[in-house]
Order: C-alpha cells, then sequence, then structure tokens
C-alpha cells in the first residue's frame, strides 16, 4: 500500500470510530472546554468522550503504545488532528494534564528510566493526571539558571526548599517538574537537576495569583521541606540543565501553532462587515482597518504555509528544531494581531467585562486579548527567541564587552 | 526550501554554478558601467537559451521541457541573488504563459519554439501609466477592414527595447483584446528608458499601427486571461525578488560577522542581533509564500490569484526592508557605487513597481477575499 493510500484507509478509520465515539452533544462545543478558563469539569459524555480518546490512545497519539499512545507517525496523528476537527470533535487531554502532555510527558519519554516511563506517562496520556512546572522564580526568569530552589539528598528522598513563582495551575495540579539546584558550589547552569515530585504533600504551599485578564491560572509555589523519591530524578543528577532545554524546546514546538483547533466562530473578515459595514462596493466601510485587516490575514496565511512548508520539510520526521523559535514569534504576532483586530472591529462592545450588554463572544474576545499577551513572556520571550535566532540558527557572535 | 525533485535540484545546482562563473554582480556592473541600451550581455543571454531555460515553461509540442512555474521560480531565484539581467524572465516566463494562454494554434506555432530557442524576445506590454493598472488599459485597437488599428503608449515595458515581438493589452469596443504584435511594425517607436536599475525597460508609442486579424489573441474573456497570466508573472518575479533579498540578507550577516566596532563585532550587539533575527524570520515566512504560489500554479488550483498576490506582497515588504537594511548595516560602505549594495536598492523598487507593488496586492488580496 502506498503512503498516501494508507493514510486514507486511517482517515477513514478514524472517521468510523468517531461515529462511534464522539457524543454528539459535544458538537461544538470545544471552545468550551478547550478555552481560557479550561476548568469546566468532565461529567457525563465529556468524561465518555475523554475515556473513548484514551483507551483508543488517541490522548497522546504520538507516544508509544506501551506508555498509553497510539504509536501514530506525526502525518497520521496530523490528519487525526484534521479528522477532529472536521467533525467538530477536540482533544481535551492536553489541556487536562496541564504541562503533562506538550512537555513533561515528551521529556521523560527522552530522559526517563523504563520505570519512570511506566509511571508518568500512561496516567498523562489518559488525562487523568495533571502536571504543572517549577521553572521561574522571582528572580530568575529568562535567566532561569540564576535559580535558588535547593534539593538536598536525604538518603531515601530528596528534601526541597525554596520558591517558585509564574507556576501554571500549580493549585489544580498533583505532580510538579521543578528545575532545582543540587550543586551550590557548581557554576551556574552545572548545579541543577531536574526533579519529579507530587503536588499533594504538606511540604507545598500555593498562592494563586490573579491576572490582568481576571482568572488566576498560576500560583506563587513555596516548598518548605517538600520531599521528592530517589527515583524521580529526570536525567543524571545535576545535568537538569540539558534536560530543560530540551523541555523548552518541546514547549516552544507547542506553541508554534500547529495544532488544528475546531473553528466555531466566523471568519475575522466576516465579523468586521457585520460591525462596520460595507460600502457600495462590497468593501468595509473603514478602509484603514480594511487594509490593515488584509494585512494581518495574509500574515496568518503566510504563518501557516510555513508550518505546512517545514513540515514538508521534515518528510514526516519532524524534528524539533531551532525553526521553532521563529514560529514562536511568528504565531504570537499573528495572535496577538488578530486579538488586537478583533476588539478595534467590535469598538466599545469589545470593551465588555461581564453582564447582559455583552456577548459571549465579545467578552471572550477581550479576555483572549489580555491573557495573549502571555505568548510573548512566557516559553521564552519575544527577546529571548530573537536571541536563540541570532546566535544558534545566524550564528552571531556573544557580546565581550559592555557598551 | 520546497522538498524538490531531482530534476529541479539538477536545474537548481546548475544555475548556481553558471550564476557564480558567468553572471556574477559585476557582470551587471558591466553592463551598467558600458551603457549598454539593450539592457543585457549577449553572451549571457546566448548561454542562458543554450542551456534551455527559455523553454521551461513552453510544452514539449511547441519546443520547450514544460517543467513548470516552481522549476522556472528555482532558476529565477538563483539569478535575482546575482542581478542577471536577461529577458529570461519577460519573455521565457511572461511572454511564453501569455501565448500558452491566449494564443491562437498558429501563433503557438510560430512563437512558442522561438521564445525556446531565443530567437525571439516576446514582452508583455500592459500598463499605460506610471503604475501598474490593468483596469486602465486605454489603448486602442481599432478595427479596420483588415484587422485593427492601434494607436497608445504603453510604459515602463520590461524588455521592451530588445523585444522582437509585443503581446499589447488594448480595448476593441467594450472587450480588452490581447494582440500579439511584430516590434517592427510601422508606426510603432520604443524610447528605451535609462533608469536607476540598469535593466532594459522601454517606453512604446503606437500610432496607427496597422495589424492582420491574425494579431488577435483572446477576445471575449480577455480581462480573465489578462488576470491569469499577469498571476504568473507576479509569481515568477517574485522568486527573482526571494533572490535578490536573500543575497542582500547573506551580506548583511557576513558583514555582522566580520565588521569589528568597539573592540568587537558588531553582529554582537543586541540591536542588531535582532534585527537580524527579524529579517530571518521574516525571509523563512516570505519563502513559503512565493513557493506557495508558484506550486498552487503548477497544481492548478483555485487559490492562484489570492497565493500570487500574496507572494508579491510579502516578498514586496521583505525586500523593501531588506534592501533599506542592506545600506544601513553596511555604513558608509553601503552608500558606495563601488559596493553591490546600491544595486540591490535600485532593483528592489523597480520589480516592486513591476505589475503591482505591496498596495497593490493587499487591495486585491482583500477584494479576493470578499471585504
Ligand atoms: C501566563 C504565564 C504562564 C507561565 N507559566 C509558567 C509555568 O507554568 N512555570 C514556570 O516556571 N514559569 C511560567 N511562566 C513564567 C515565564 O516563563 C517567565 O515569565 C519568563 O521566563 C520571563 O521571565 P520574567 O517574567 O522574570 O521576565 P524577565 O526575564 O525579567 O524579562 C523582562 C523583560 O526583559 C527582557 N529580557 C530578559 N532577558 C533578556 C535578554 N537576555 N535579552 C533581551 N531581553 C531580555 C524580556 O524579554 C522581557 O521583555 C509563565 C508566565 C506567564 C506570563
Amino acid at each position: 500500500m502506498t503512503e498516501h493510500a494508507a493514510l486514507e484507509t486511517f482517515r477513514s478509520e478514524v472517521k468510523t470510530w468517531l461515529t462511534q465515539n464522539f457524543p454528539k452533544s459535544l458538537v461544538g462545543k470545544a471552545a468550551l472546554y478547550m478555552g481560557f478558563d479550561h476548568n469546566v469539569p468532565m461529567e457525563g459524555d465529556a468524561l465518555r468522550w475523554r475515556q473513548a480518546l484514551a483507551e483508543r490512545g488517541f490522548g497522546a497519539p504520538t507516544w508509544p503504545k506501551a506508555y498509553g499512545g497510539a504509536g501514530l507517525s506525526a502525518i497520521e496523528a496530523r490528519a487525526l488532528g484534521e479528522e477532529l476537527a472536521a467533525a467538530g470533535a477536540f482533544n481535551p487531554i492536553p489541556l487536562l494534564t496541564g504541562m503533562g502532555s506538550t512537555m513533561v510527558g515528551p521529556t521523560v519519554l527522552e530522559y526517563g528510566t523504563e520505570d519512570q516511563k511506566l509511571r508518568h506517562l500512561s496516567p498523562i496520556a489518559r488525562g487523568e493526571v495533571r502536571w504543572c512546572l517549577g521553572l521561574s522564580e522571582p528572580n530568575a526568569g529568562s535567566d532561569l539558571a540564576a535559580l535558588a530552589t535547593k534539593a538536598v539528598n536525604k538518603g531515601d528522598y530528596w528534601e526541597v526548599n525554596g520558591q517558585k513563582i509564574w507556576t501554571s495551575g500549580a493549585d489544580i495540579s498533583q505532580w510538579c517538574g521543578a528545575l532545582v539546584r543540587t550543586d551550590s558550589n557548581a557554576a551556574k547552569r552545572d548545579g541543577l537537576s531536574f526533579l519529579l515530585f507530587t503536588m499533594d504533600q504538606p511540604g507545598v504551599t500555593t498562592r494563586p495569583i490573579r491576572l490582568i485578564a481576571g482568572a488566576s491560572p498560576f500560583c506563587e509555589t513555596f516548598f518548605n521541606d517538600a520531599r521528592g523519591d530517589k527515583t524521580d530524578l529526570l536525567g543524571p543528577i545535576n545535568e537538569g540543565w540539558t534536560v530543560v532545554k530540551r523541555l523548552l524546546q518541546h514547549e516552544r514546538q507547542s506553541q508554534t501553532g500547529a495544532a488544528p483547533i475546531a473553528s466555531t466562530g466566523a471568519s475575522l473578515s466576516q465579523m468586521a462587515k457585520q460591525y462596520v459595514g460595507v460600502n457600495d462596493r462590497g468593501e468595509l466601510n473603514d478602509p484603514d482597518l480594511r487594509l490593515r485587516l488584509a494585512s494581518h490575514l495574509m500574515d496568518a496565511r503566510t504563518h501557516s504555509l510555513t508550518l505546512q512548508r517545514i513540515a514538508a520539510e521534515a518528510r514526516g520526521n519532524p524534528k524539533v528544531t531551532a525553526a521553532a523559535s521563529i514560529l514562536k514569534n511568528s504565531a504570537t504576532s499573528v495572535a496577538q494581531t488578530r486579538a488586537e483586530l478583533t476588539l478595534e472591529i467590535m469598538g466599545h462592545q469589545g470593551l465588555g467585562w461581564e453582564g447582559s450588554a455583552f456577548a459571549t463572544d465579545e467578552i471572550e474576545a477581550v479576555r483572549g486579548w489580555l491573557a495573549g499577551k502571555a505568548m510573548s513572556i512566557y516559553g521564552g520571550s519575544y527577546e529571548v527567541q530573537n536571541n536563540i535566532i541570532s546566535k544558534n540558527i545566524l550564528g552571531l557572535p556573544e557580546t565581550t564587552q559592555k557598551g | 526550501m520546497a522538498v524538490l525533485t531531482e530534476e529541479q535540484t539538477i536545474l537548481r545546482d546548475q544555475a548556481v554554478s553558471w550564476v557564480n562563473a558567468d553572471a556574477p554582480v559585476s557582470a551587471f556592473r558591466k553592463l551598467r558601467d558600458s551603457g549598454s541600451i539593450t539592457g543585457f550581455a549577449p553572451d549571457t543571454w546566448k548561454s542562458i537559451c543554450e542551456m534551455g531555460w527559455t523553454g521551461i515553461v513552453v510544452p514539449e509540442a511547441h519546443g520547450g521541457s514544460d517543467l513548470g512555474y516552481m522549476t522556472f521560480g528555482l532558476l529565477l531565484e538563483e539569478l535575482g541573488k546575482q542581478l542577471v539581467a536577461s529577458p529570461l524572465y519577460a519573455s521565457g516566463l511572461v511572454g511564453a504563459t501569455a501565448l500558452r494562454f491566449a494564443g491562437t494554434d498558429a501563433q503557438k506555432q510560430n512563437c512558442l519554439p522561438a521564445i525556446a530557442s531565443g530567437e525571439a524576445i516576446v514582452t508583455l506590454a500592459i500598463d499605460e501609466g506610471p503604475r501598474h493598472a490593468p483596469d486602465a488599459i486605454a489603448m486602442s485597437a481599432e478595427k479596420t477592414g483588415s484587422g485593427y488599428r492601434l494607436n497608445g503608449t504603453k510604459s515602463f515595458v520590461i524588455e521592451g527595447g530588445s523585444a522582437t515581438h509585443l503581446i499589447v493589452a488594448a480595448r476593441s469596443g467594450q472587450d480588452i483584446v490581447l494582440l500579439l504584435v511584430d516590434a517592427s511594425a510601422t508606426g510603432l517607436s520604443r524610447e528605451v528608458l535609462k533608469t536607476a536599475d540598469s535593466r532594459g525597460y522601454a517606453n512604446i508609442t503606437f500610432k496607427n499601427v496597422d495589424v492582420a486579424a491574425t494579431a488577435l489573441m483572446s477576445a471575449g474573456h480577455g480581462k480573465a486571461t489578462l488576470d491569469a497570466i499577469l498571476d504568473r508573472a507576479r509569481a515568477g518575479i517574485a522568486s527573482e525578488m526571494l533572490g535578490a533579498a536573500s543575497a542582500a540578507f547573506d551580506m548583511t550577516l557576513e558583514y555582522l560577522k566580520t565588521r569589528k566596532q568597539f573592540g568587537q563585532l558588531i553582529g554582537s550587539f543586541q540591536a542588531l542581533g535582532h534585527r537580524a533575527a527579524e529579517l530571518y524570520t521574516e525571509m523563512e515566512l516570505t519563502r513559503s509564500a512565493v513557493e506557495a504560489a508558484l506550486q498552487a500554479i503548477d497544481a492548478g488550483s483555485k487559490d492562484v490569484p489570492l497565493l500570487c498576490s500574496l507572494s508579491k506582497y510579502k516578498v514586496g515588504a521583505f525586500l523593501f526592508r531588506m534592501s533599506n537594511q542592506l545600506i544601513q548595516i553596511h555604513g558608509g560602505i553601503g552608500m558606495t557605487d563601488e559596493f553591490n549594495a546600491g544595486f540591490y536598492l535600485k532593483r528592489a523598487r523597480a520589480v516592486e513597481a513591476l505589475y503591482g507593488g505591496q498596495g497593490f496586492h493587499r487591495d486585491r488580496y482583500a477584494r479576493l477575499s470578499g471585504f
């Protein structure tokens, strides 16, 4: 069978499976479970759908079957995403697992012991365990290696003391992957290790931080003699920097705008016509907005053409590459511009916070616009990505002197 | 870079080595210094024809290789890097495309093999004023007993000075028609232009030029046909522009790694490092748009108009920014005629104006998208 025919067979299997397993009641509900506040409880049909995905390994489709995945190739996984979107279905598992599916999981796959893979991956693939990531600290943001949280060897466990900040989902996660200092005498990057431990223990406390968008998706996280199991150091001791660099590459990869999302709303230009009106030539009534909207749509199209081109060049073996920095910055600016334009198009209606004077779409646009500002800060800020591009891709030299 | 076939890789490599050996920017400089009025060097043109590049979009039945627009784009990109001046684009791509789309059987039979061999230089003459305006064609083709009488002016015709044949758009009653005109016709006069870019452009005046009825290419759906031809012309020039921009990027990157000030390489200054990163990002994105347009043409996609406008717009914006940064980041050196940066800046503006600049294509993209 040719590659193409095999893929078509796979697609039709997925279609059949979807008609048998995707509950009709969830059609068009992607936004509810995939939106900015993904705290809608998984009950009834939603729970059954999650379990069906998990049974088939579709929660983490590219992971090996032995660890709860479906062992799909990247091309098949892409096709799966497209079939889900076409059926109005969605895969809520990655969001349910916090940082589990996109970051911790792939890193465990690469650096974990067999025991760690067996214990940690399946629960993620099934969407049963939520993970948070304890990297940033008050004095260690972009300069992550400056972190101070310590883990001390106590014989049969690691004892963790210190403070993390901006820990997304810390208050609702069961597990944490944290970068901690295990050798205070070594150079900045050489004394760090990556430790996995449970959040539900006396030594861990979290304090939610309210964001400009209103919700509190992240926390200050305090470790006071918290404990990590001896078997849960990911990768060798004092080589946590290597592990976390890889993890951050996975994070960037997940932020390139590659995942197809079931489209719910009308197109931006359609929406603009409704709010702004058109002249007798059918053009938007605001000629300046019309051109800026066109520029944005061209940028968005170019971004998606670039994703396609890079996927084609990788011939179905997409590696996590430096190109992710380019794509992350491009995806960020497309998304942020889209949010700004959406608000501008809505005019005063695009300022609603809550209440019946505003449609749900309008309130979501405002919240999304605000929440989206984080895209150029986390996962390596816009500026940090440009440092990576200039040093790692273009090979530009380091500064050796101030001023 | 798109995934290439073996044939495409071979052709591209052939282009790289030929350009570097036989037609580097220094050859373009020589051409300019010679005050050439044809706008290209005859031996450069001869080698191009001998390599068969003029036949890439000519059907095999008419002496070409019919390898498609993506393949042609690859060559134009390599030639664009060194600013090669020749009628390859104007005749081999645009002229051949116009004949394929609008030529009668007899016209194809007569002209396509001659384009492929390089004997004929067939160029498209559309615009009549300083800006691209395919909707504002005023040149008249008045029906006579034996054919048509042409009156009007075509401006800034690429390779207009050396063309053996012109394909002109004219108004005949309500219709826009295309006519294939011998450049030596009585009443046709050309004024070769001396422009900032030392390529061959000419203004062409038609004063009671009588042509036979057989000169008529396509009647009736002239506008749709013209759009299809123009879109292929746009996708082609976009490749050349991408080539020029990527060469400008490489020159700039090289300078960032070699020029020292304040005791260190200027590329270590973060302001310049970030500018380079942004230019590189824009270049990668632009490449996707340029290649997508060519691939859409080869695949016969319905998205051709949209993607061709996207391609010309994106590459126009990038080449504009890149050619300015080429000068800026080179400092004083960038301003000297002895250095090549100026050639890239001048070419950038000439091709920006060709077949619609950024403003034209952004407006068209919006219109095609229904707003
Ligand atoms: C919504 C959200 C969720 C997050 N989730 C998590 C999480 O789950 N776990 C976690 O550990 N962290 C998380 N973070 C933290 C995030 O990783 C940090 O915010 C990020 O690393 C930036 O650090 P900082 O906030 O300290 O900013 P700083 O590093 O202080 O940066 C301030 C400014 O300086 C610029 N800058 C810094 N260094 C350089 C440089 N070398 N060159 C040029 N410019 C520079 C930055 O680009 C930025 O503009 C999250 C952040 C947000 C906003």
